[in-house]
């Protein structure tokens, strides 16, 4: 079922930086991702979204298509061939993703619908069972929306009270600030593990080793960090730790909630229905324990399939070896976008991942998307989900690039002269 | 590439998404509405002031958005100054069309002189952009929302 055997090689070869070196074949990567082939416009595609979603390579399109075209049924619940495969894969996966985590076991992966889905999951099950009115739940102000709504809506059912930790004008976490804000009232510290709009890489061992000291637990939302880093749930001693498959190379419509596995046995359902529960009668309804406490209804079962063959080939690949290439490219692309005149970067914080945010004196982002879009260069333009964030730095809207593995400093090339076409064209 | 660019920036929609016309409040406004496009944070507030005979005396807008966005204000300013109300709504319904579908008949939007009709014309440009048609025609359900009395509008 394992398709990643091409990336298996790669990975004995790769190493550290240049895309020019050989060491890391960044011409037999990018053969795995068959859109990189694709023109658009007349050009060759430069795709720079991959901190919205990226794209997926052959080995994970193929182990979906495997098990839609010869194994797939519904899971835990058949006693048939097909549904006995299909929840052996299925469960397959849930290990991945757990040596993926370094979680302790694999009943500490829920599925879900993606990261969002995950957070109102702990907001709603957690918070719902254990907040109470004046009790804190602090945040940063860099989070994407999906880490702010459901605690507010927290906030207006329990009486809870939010505090944002402030970021500095270069993006940092400002941990002096958050420091200042923890106390006993703190219970929960939901904070992003690395900015989706700013890049910002935040200190979250430091963030979690204080929390604990005043016994508030904390989530990390690291959506925009699996992709780009190697995490450790253990060594971060972390509480929950959500992050979205599409992001990682996967499909969508799958994402983790991993939680330590005592906390999770002692939440109540988020969602119920069928394959969440141990027994029902009228009378009573006992529940299963995690994960299958969490997974009510028929799960996305070959987009769970379709994640674990993600984490096989990022894994294959190594993600030493993409961080190294990537935070080549940011550095390169950070150079070349300085470049150009009345160009400033939102977001320079001291430790980033491979994600610029930019704005051009005089051009809106707007503008800008549209223009290099015609060159092939797909960017994401507007106010990335993260409005407070944005209202921080008093801009509507900004232009992010954000590089996956597979992008090169060719492609920032393409995406600087755009830019200097653009600054050209709207003068 | 800059030919197809050229199509939807227009040398009059980049002088006028330079330099606005009508940019101001007007103090004496009858009516107002604010428009904006959460998808990427474009405001704008438009401000009518309707004479005794249901004419629109004068038409200003404030804000902020991309070239399409302001161009396209600051355009609807100056074509609607003169006009009544219910042109003013025939124009936006027509501009609507105009933006969105294909084969749109100009002659369909009535009796409106030449200069209007080709400005929005100009504007209309972005049906081959779909993505920025909001961008385009959010003044323009801005300045509906003032008309019928609505306080607030958002374009998603």
């Amino acid at each position: 079922m394992n398709k990643a055997s091409t990336a298996v090689d790669l990975a004995q070869q790769a190493a550290a930086g240049d895309n020019s070196t050989a060491a890391y074949d960044i011409e037999r990567i990018r053969a795995d991702f068959p859109i990189l082939k694709q023109k658009v416009y007349g050009k060759p595609l430069v795709y720079l979204d991959n901190g919205a979603s990226a794209q997926k390579p052959r080995q994970v399109l193929d182990a979906m298509n495997e098990a839609y075209e010869t194994y797939y049924s519904n899971v835990h619940r058949g006693v048939h061939w097909t549904s006995q495969t299909s929840t052996e894969a299925f469960e397959e996966s849930r290990k991945k993703v757990a040596a993926f985590l370094n979680a302790v076991s694999e009943n500490e992966i829920i599925f879900t619908r993606g990261a969002t889905e995950a957070i109102n999951l702990v907001a709603a099950s957690w918070g719902g069972a254990n907040l109470n009115p004046g009790d804190e739940v602090i945040l940063s102000h860099m989070e994407h929306h999906s880490n702010i709504v459901p605690w507010q809506i927290l906030r207006q059912q329990k009486g809870i009270e939010l505090k944002i930790v402030p970021i500095d004008d270069d993006g940092n976490f400002l941990f002096d600030e958050y420091q200042k804000m923890l106390s006993e009232k703190t219970k929960m510290v939901a904070v992003t593990h690395v900015s989706n709009a700013l890049g910002t890489i935040v200190p979250v061992v430091d963030v979690i080793r204080l929390a604990h000291d005043k016994g508030a637990l904390v989530l990390l939302d690291g959506c925009q960090a699996v992709p780009h880093m190697a995490v450790d749930v253990q060594a971060l001693d972390a509480d929950f730790y959500v992050f979205s498959g599409h992001k990682l190379y996967g499909p969508t419509a799958i994402g983790v909630l991993w939680g330590r596995e005592d906390l999770l046995n002692a939440m109540p359902p988020y969602q119920s229905g069928g394959d969440m529960i141990s027994s029902v009668t009228f009378e009573k309804t006992t529940f299963k324990k995690s994960p299958h406490r969490f997974e009510a209804g028929t799960p996305a079962i070959t987009e769970a399939i379709g994640l674990g063959a993600a984490i096989d080939y990022v894994g294959a690949v190594g993600l030493g070896n993409i961080s190294a290439h990537e935070q080549g490219v940011l550095q390169y692309a950070s150079e070349r976008l300085q470049a150009v005149e009345g160009l400033r970067i939102i977001g320079q914080a001291r430790e980033k991942a491979s994600i610029i945010s930019f704005v051009i004196d005089g051009i809106h982002a707007h503008d800008l998307g549209t223009f290099v879009d015609r060159a092939g260069v797909a960017v994401r333009v507007g106010h990335h989900c993260a409005q407070p964030m944005m209202e921080r730095y008093g801009i509507a809207a900004t232009a992010r690039a954000s590089f996956g593995l597979y992008n090169t400093r060719e492609e920032v090339d393409v995406l600087t002269d755009a830019l200097n076409q653009a600054k050209e064209f709207f003068g | 590439m800059l030919d197809e660019l050229r199509d939807l920036y227009q040398e009059v929609i980049l002088d006028h998404g330079k330099s606005p016309r009508n940019f101001r409040t007007l103090e004496n406004a009858t009516c107002m509405a604010h428009g904006n496009n959460p998808i990427c944070g474009d405001m704008l507030v438009v401000y009518l002031t309707l004479d005794d005979d249901g004419r629109l005396a004068d038409v200003a807008f404030q804000g902020q958005g991309c070239a399409i966005s302001v161009a396209s204000a600051s355009m609807m300013t100056e074509i609607l100054k003169g006009k009544t109300r219910d042109e003013a709504k025939r124009l936006y319904k027509g501009f609507h069309d105009m933006c969105t579908k294909n084969g749109f008949d100009v002659s369909e939007l009535g009796d409106f002189d030449e200069d209007a009709i080709d400005r929005l014309k100009m504007l209309s440009g972005v049906r081959e952009f779909p993505i920025r048609v909001k961008c385009a025609t959010l003044a323009w359900h801005t300045m509906q929302a003032a008309v019928d009395g609505e306080e607030n509008i958002s374009t998603e």
